[in-house]
């Protein structure tokens, strides 16, 4: 059940990458990809993040016209951090989420950048403007997601235990 | 048993997965010649949930647009046909016009340019990536579509074919980072190259810093790519500035509203070889 969910979870981020930012040009800056690695990696651990990250990675790769296997490999590696501070601190206030994210897309432009600048196979010209913009975009995204499923299963409950009982 | 043990043990995953994506990386980076197999399969693969998914979006949007939203039809029609005939008019003039036109290049010996084979496409899907400036169209090798074909629409050039498959293909917009165009300014016919920025800007390199480039200048596209047809406009300069060494530094806004594909036109006729046109002296 749980597989299926993280399955369904990258599939809808993933076709919203490629569909979305058709409709709405703002959002082609953003990777939703990487904002429901990072959210699947602290509800659910390091291996779901590694797992994630590498198979979302992968697709999202194979989908470029880049080198398939560095954003993989950069995704694999913010899913298990992600993880890890998942499974080591609390994070459930909205804050200490918004800063996880930021990190977490940061460190995933550090790193496809880093790669492929190291391969000389591109290079990124001045990126810091972009890149943080995209930080604080999926932050915002995430956290909105994250307060979104939280909050929609509680909501649903309480409208039914609101409902008057027929006798 | 297996499975539980490795689920505790997120390092070991996290290197088998370390180690299987630098060696795929390697092998890519090692041996540059031909596409992935893998990419060629995902893309094939994927471009069909793009297509399912443009095809639902596209529906309800025209229910809504067929059944719901049909309101003061009556009165829009009447509109309608007046503006037709006005543009009826209008098309008779253009006509005449366009008939003197040819008559006066006819009188210059002017070179017919070969009629270009196109086909009409329709963007079906953006980039999976934001570092990668994409889209996917819904014409592929059945349609003869083919990997270095150029994409225009009725604004100007959009991009090239980089992949295909035998219903969809991948376009590389000249806004990516990756792409490029043999240009020219148009008025001076000064050369360079146009690059594009990863956002929603293009510059042109290679301009000796003796050219005479001004902002507002157009940029159209030179033909000595063997890409893009010679004389398809790029954008107009924007900014022009001495760089630290013989060349200007320029840069152009796409005469494209990249935010506003829907539909492109990939053309068929491959360019024929043109030779480097001359700089002009000053």
């Amino acid at each position: 059940m749980r597989l299926a969910r993280t399955l369904a979870a990258l599939a809808a981020a993933l076709a919203i990458q490629t569909t979305l930012t058709s409709y709405v040009q703002e959002a082609a800056a953003l990777d939703f990809v990487l904002v429901t690695v990072v959210s699947l990696a602290l509800t659910s651990g390091p291996t779901t993040g590694v797992l994630a990250g590498s198979a979302a990675g992968l697709v999202q790769d194979a989908l470029s016209s880049g080198v398939i296997g560095i954003g993989a490999l950069a995704k694999t590696v913010v899913g298990f951090a992600a993880g890890r501070i998942g499974t080591q601190f609390i994070v459930t206030a909205p804050l200490p989420r918004f800063v996880v994210f930021v990190v977490a897309t940061l460190v995933h432009a550090a790193l496809f950048m880093g790669l492929y600048v190291l391969l000389g196979v591109r290079t990124f010209p001045s990126p810091y403007v972009a890149v943080g913009g995209q930080a604080v975009g999926n932050a915002v995204v995430g956290v909105i997601g994250f307060q979104l499923t939280e909050w929609l299963p509680v909501f649903l409950a309480r409208r039914r235990l609101r409902r008057p009982t027929r006798r | 048993m297996a499975i539980a043990d490795i689920k505790h043990r997120p390092g070991i995953v996290l290197g088998a997965a370390v180690v299987f994506h630098v060696a795929l990386i390697s092998a890519q980076v090692s041996s540059a010649s031909g596409l992935p197999v893998l990419q060629v399969v995902t893309f094939g693969a994927f471009s069909e949930l793009q297509r399912l998914v443009t095809g639902a979006i596209t529906g309800s949007q025209n229910l809504w647009a067929g059944y719901v939203s049909l309101r003061g039809v009556r009165e829009e029609n009447a509109a309608l046909r007046r503006d037709l005939q006005a543009l009826q008019i209008r098309l008779q003039e253009e006509r005449a016009l366009a008939q003197r036109a040819e008559d006066l290049r006819q009188l210059l010996e002017l070179h017919d340019r070969a009629e270009l084979d196109t086909a009409a496409a329709e963007i079906i899907g953006a980039g999976a990536s934001p570092e990668f400036r994409t889209v996917t169209i819904d014409k592929g090798t059945a349609d003869r579509i083919a990997a270095d074909m150029a994409v225009i629409s009725p604004a100007g050039v959009v991009g090239r074919v980089i992949l295909t498959s035998p219903r969809a293909a991948k376009v590389q917009l000249l806004i990516d980072r990756n792409a490029a165009a043999g240009a020219i300014i148009e008025r001076s016919r000064a050369q360079g190259i146009v690059l594009g920025g990863g956002a929603d800007d293009l510059r042109m390199d290679y301009v000796p810093g003796t050219a005479d480039v001004n902002p507002g200048d157009l940029v159209v596209t030179s033909g000595i790519d063997g890409i893009f047809p010679k004389g398809f406009v790029i954008g107009t300069v924007e900014n022009v500035e001495r760089g630290p060494g013989t060349y200007h530094e320029i840069s152009i806004r796409p005469a494209v509203d990249f935010s506003r594909l829907e539909e492109v036109l990939v053309v068929l006729t491959p360019p024929p070889a043109v030779e480097a046109e001359a700089q002009p002296e000053r």
